[in-house]
C-alpha cells in the first residue's frame, strides 16, 4: 500500500462499499452497521494518514476515462495529491473517526441506526471525492453527493416535520450556489477548453479575456457561497442543526461545509487571476462572518450559537481565500484548526444534550460544570481555540488570516475581522457562563450526569487536538499551507504589532463583558429584536417565494383551468359521454329484437357477397 | 311416374325448415319455442351438410365424411340441449315465467 494511487483509490472506494453493504445487507442489524462505519472509517483514517505521511510531493496518477466526448471534453476520475488535499484529507478522515464512534454512543438507541451510519459513510465517500478530485467535473459530482448525504443526514428524523423542512430547506438553497457552480465551470471550460485544475492553471497564462473571467470565478464562487454557507445563502446552516448532534458535527462544523473554502483554496490560481473577484470573495467572508458573530450573540439553543459561530469562522475562512497565497494558506490553516474545534464544541454540545434529556436552550440549563466535569472541561478547551486564546490552535490560525489582511492592505476586512474577535469570545462565554455556571434552572438539568466513554473519548481526543494543532509535529502535513505560522513563538514576539494588539483587547474586553453581563442571570438581559431574529434575512426570502412563487402560480392556475382542463380533460370526456349515449339507443333490452338485427345483417352480408 | 330427388329438393326443405325456425325464433314468446325452433335452424343446417355428403360422389361412393361429421354435431347439440333448458328452467325458478318480454333486466 506504499503506492498513493492505490491508496488514494482504496480511501475513496471504502465508504462507498461500506455503505452499499449497509443498505443491502446488515440493515437489519443496526449494531453491525454501525461497527462496520465505524470501522472503515478507522481504515480510513490509517490509508490517510498513509498518503499524508507523502508529504509535499505532488503524485501523477493514473485518471480513469469515464466521459469521453471526442477532443473537446473528457471527463475521468482521477486524484490529484499534493499538500492540499493530504492535509484535508487528514482532517475528514480525524473527525470522521471520531463522529463515527461518538454517534456509537449518541445514536444507540435510535430506530435509524443502520440508514444513519449509511448515511455517514456514504458522505465519507463523497467528501473523499471531492478533496482528492483533479478536475471540476468529478468535484461538481461529489459536490452533490455531498449535498444529498447533507440531505438524508439532516432529515435522519424525518417524523419531525422541522427537521424535513430544513433538509429540503439546506438541499434547495445549496441548488441555487451549485448552479452558479455549473455555470462557472462551463466558462472556464469555454475560457480554457479544459476542466482540469492543471491543464486550466496552464492555460491561463495566456489569452483570457479578463471580462469573462471574472464572471467565472465569481460563479464559481458562487458555489462556496451555497456550501460553505455564505451571505447571502447562509440560512440553512442554523436550520440544518435538526439533524442528529454528530451530522452537525461532522458535516455541518467541520468538513462538509468547508469544503467550499477547500475548493476555493484549490482553485486559488484562478482567484489569483481576477483580482475583481478576489475582492469581492474577501468582503462577502468578512460581512459573514461580522453578520453571523452577531447572530449568534441573541440564540438561545446551544446548537444554533455554534452553528452561527461556524457561519462567522468559515467566513473568515472565505475571507483569507480573496487575500492571495499566504491567506488561502492561511484561510486552509484556519479549516484546518476550526475542523478540531468546532467539532469538540458540536460533540460536547451533543454530550451535553444527551445528559440533559434533548434540552437545547442554554436558559435551562446551568450549573452543568459540577455535574458533567469531562464535558464541561473539554467544552472550554474548545471555547477556548475558537476564540483564539493565546497558544491553542485558534490563536494561530486566526493570527495568521488577520496578518494576511494586514499584509495585503485589506484594511476594511481586517477591522471587521477585529471586531468579530471582540463578538466571538463574547458570545461564547455568554453560552458557557449560562449554560455551566449558576444553578440549574431546570429538572434535566439539575439531574444531568456524565456521559458515557464512547462519547467523552472523542471529546477527550478532539480537546489535545484542539490545544496543539497548530503545533509543527502535529501539524505537518498542512506544514507548507502557512509556512512559518505553525506555533512559531518567535515569529509571534518578533512581529508583535497591530494584530496582537487588537486581538488581545478584542479578547479581553469580550470575555469582561460577557462575564460581567451574563453571571448569575436566569433569563436574557439583552433584548436584540433584530439579533435574535436574524435581521429578517429568512422572512425577507419567504417574502420573495411568495410574491415570485404565487404569481407563477397564480398564472399556471390560469393555464391550467381555462385552457387545458377544457382543451384536454372535458371535450374528450363529453364526446366519449355522447358517444356513449347515442349507442344507449340500440340497446332495446328485447333479445328477439337483437336477433332481428342480427338477421338482417347476416341477410346483407349474404346480399353483399351474392351480388 | 319416376320422380329423382335430386340435391335441389334437399335444399328447399332444409331452406323452408330454416326459415320456420328463423319465423319462430323472432316472432314467439315464449321462451322454450325459442329454442325449440333454434333446434330447428340447427336441423335445417344439418340437414344442408347430410345432402351436401351424399351427393358430393367420389371415386363412386357418396362422401361419408359428411355423414359421420353429423353425428358429432347431433351429440355437441344433445349437451348444448341440455345446458339451455337447464338454462331456461333456472330462469323460470327466478323469475316465474319465460316470457321473453320480461327477461329485459339487461337492458339499459
Amino acid at each position: 500500500m506504499t503506492d498513493a494511487n492505490t491508496t488514494a483509490w482504496a480511501l475513496l472506494l471504502l465508504p462507498l462499499v461500506t455503505a452499499g453493504l449497509i443498505v443491502v445487507a446488515t440493515r437489519r442489524w443496526s449494531g453491525l452497521s454501525a461497527l462496520l462505519a465505524t470501522g472503515s472509517a478507522g481504515i480510513t483514517l490509517v490509508l490517510a494518514a498513509l498518503l499524508a505521511a507523502g508529504g509535499e510531493s505532488v503524485v501523477e496518477t493514473k485518471t480513469f476515462p469515464w466521459i469521453d466526448l471526442g477532443t473537446h471534453l473528457q471527463v475521468g476520475i482521477g486524484f490529484e495529491i499534493d499538500g492540499l488535499s493530504r492535509g484535508m484529507m487528514l482532517i475528514v478522515t480525524i473527525v470522521g473517526f471520531l463522529v463515527h464512534l461518538f454517534s456509537l454512543g449518541y445514536m444507540k438507541d435510535d430506530r435509524g441506526k443502520s440508514r444513519y451510519f449509511a448515511g455517514l459513510s456514504l458522505f465519507m465517500f463523497s467528501m473523499t471525492g471531492i478533496v482528492l478530485a483533479n478536475n471540476f467535473v468529478m468535484m461538481f459530482v461529489f459536490w452533490e453527493l455531498v449535498g444529498v448525504s447533507s440531505y438524508i443526514l439532516i432529515g435522519h428524523w424525518y417524523d419531525k416535520p422541522s427537521a424535513g423542512d430544513a433538509a429540503k430547506k439546506a438541499f434547495l438553497v445549496n441548488r441555487i450556489g451549485d448552479f452558479g457552480f455549473m455555470v462557472g465551470i462551463l466558462l472556464v471550460w469555454v475560457l480554457t477548453g479544459s476542466i482540469y485544475f492543471k491543464e486550466i492553471a496552464a492555460a491561463l497564462g495566456g489569452i483570457v479575456p479578463a471580462g469573462i473571467l471574472h464572471a467565472a470565478v465569481l460563479c464559481i464562487f458562487c458555489g462556496a457561497v451555497g456550501k460553505s454557507a455564505q451571505v447571502p445563502l447562509h440560512v440553512w446552516l442554523p436550520d440544518a442543526m435538526e439533524g442528529p448532534t454528530p451530522v452537525s458535527a461532522l458535516i455541518h462544523a467541520a468538513t462538509m461545509v468547508a469544503a467550499g473554502v477547500f475548493m476555493l483554496a484549490r482553485v486559488g490560481f484562478l482567484i489569483e487571476a481576477s483580482e475583481l473577484a478576489a475582492h469581492v470573495i474577501t468582503w462577502v467572508g468578512a460581512i459573514t462572518a461580522l453578520l453571523a458573530a452577531l447572530m449568534a450573540v441573541a440564540q438561545s439553543d446551544i446548537k444554533r450559537i455554534l452553528a452561527y459561530s461556524t457561519l462567522s469562522q468559515l467566513g473568515f475562512m472565505v475571507m483569507a481565500q480573496g487575500l492571495g497565497p499566504e491567506g488561502s494558506g492561511a484561510g486552509m490553516f484556519h479549516l484546518y484548526t476550526h475542523a478540531f474545534f468546532k467539532a469538540l464544541l458540536f460533540l460536547g454540545s451533543g454530550a451535553v444534550i444527551y445528559a440533559c434529556h434533548h434540552e437545547q436552550d442554554i436558559w435551562k440549563m446551568g450549573g452543568l460544570r459540577k455535574k458533567t466535569r469531562i464535558t464541561f472541561i473539554t467544552f472550554a478547551i474548545g471555547t477556548a481555540a475558537l476564540i483564539a486564546f493565546p497558544f491553542t490552535s485558534g490563536f494561530w490560525s486566526k493570527e495568521a488570516i488577520l496578518d494576511a489582511a494586514l499584509h495585503e492592505q485589506a484594511y476594511g476586512p481586517f477591522w471587521i475581522a477585529v471586531v468579530v474577535a471582540f463578538l466571538t469570545p463574547f458570545y461564547m462565554m455568554r453560552l458557557l457562563v449560562v449554560a455551566f455556571f449558576g444553578k440549574a434552572r431546570t429538572d434535566h438539568a439539575s439531574h444531568a450526569r456524565e456521559v458515557a466513554p464512547v462519547m467523552w473519548i472523542p471529546l477527550v481526543v478532539l480537546s489535545v487536538l484542539a490545544l496543539l494543532s497548530a503545533y509543527p509535529f502535529i501539524a505537518g502535513p498542512m506544514m507548507a499551507q502557512s509556512p512559518g505560522r505553525h506555533g512559531d513563538f518567535a515569529h509571534l514576539f518578533g512581529h508583535w504589532g497591530l494584530t496582537a494588539t487588537v486581538s488581545m483587547v478584542g479578547l479581553i474586553v469580550g470575555n469582561v463583558a460577557a462575564v460581567a453581563l451574563y453571571r448569575g442571570r436566569d433569563s436574557e438581559p439583552l433584548k436584540l429584536p433584530l439579533l435574535k431574529n436574524k435581521f429578517y434575512i429568512d422572512e425577507f426570502y419567504q417574502g420573495i417565494v411568495r410574491i415570485a412563487q404565487d404569481s407563477t402560480a397564480k398564472g399556471l392556475d390560469f393555464v391550467d383551468r381555462y385552457l387545458v382542463d377544457p382543451l384536454f380533460a372535458r371535450f374528450p370526456a363529453f364526446g366519449a359521454m355522447g358517444a356513449g349515449s347515442l349507442l344507449r339507443l340500440f340497446q332495446v333490452g328485447n333479445v328477439q329484437a337483437y336477433a332481428m338485427a342480427f338477421g338482417l345483417g347476416a341477410l346483407l352480408l349474404l346480399a353483399f357477397l351474392l351480388f | 311416374m319416376e320422380s329423382t330427388l335430386t340435391l335441389n329438393h334437399f335444399l328447399l326443405v332444409s331452406g323452408v325448415l330454416f326459415a320456420i325456425g328463423l319465423a319462430g325464433v323472432l316472432l314467439r314468446r315464449n321462451l322454450i319455442i325459442i329454442f325449440m325452433c333454434l333446434e330447428l335452424m340447427l336441423s335445417a343446417a344439418n340437414l344442408t351438410l347430410v345432402a351436401f355428403s351424399r351427393f358430393h360422389v367420389v371415386e363412386g361412393q357418396p362422401d361419408y365424411n359428411g355423414q359421420v361429421l353429423l353425428f358429432f354435431i347431433i351429440t355437441v347439440a344433445a349437451a348444448e340441449v341440455a345446458v339451455g333448458l337447464a338454462i331456461i328452467v333456472a330462469l323460470f325458478r327466478s323469475r316465474g315465467t319465460t316470457d321473453v318480454g320480461k327477461v329485459n333486466s339487461m337492458k339499459f
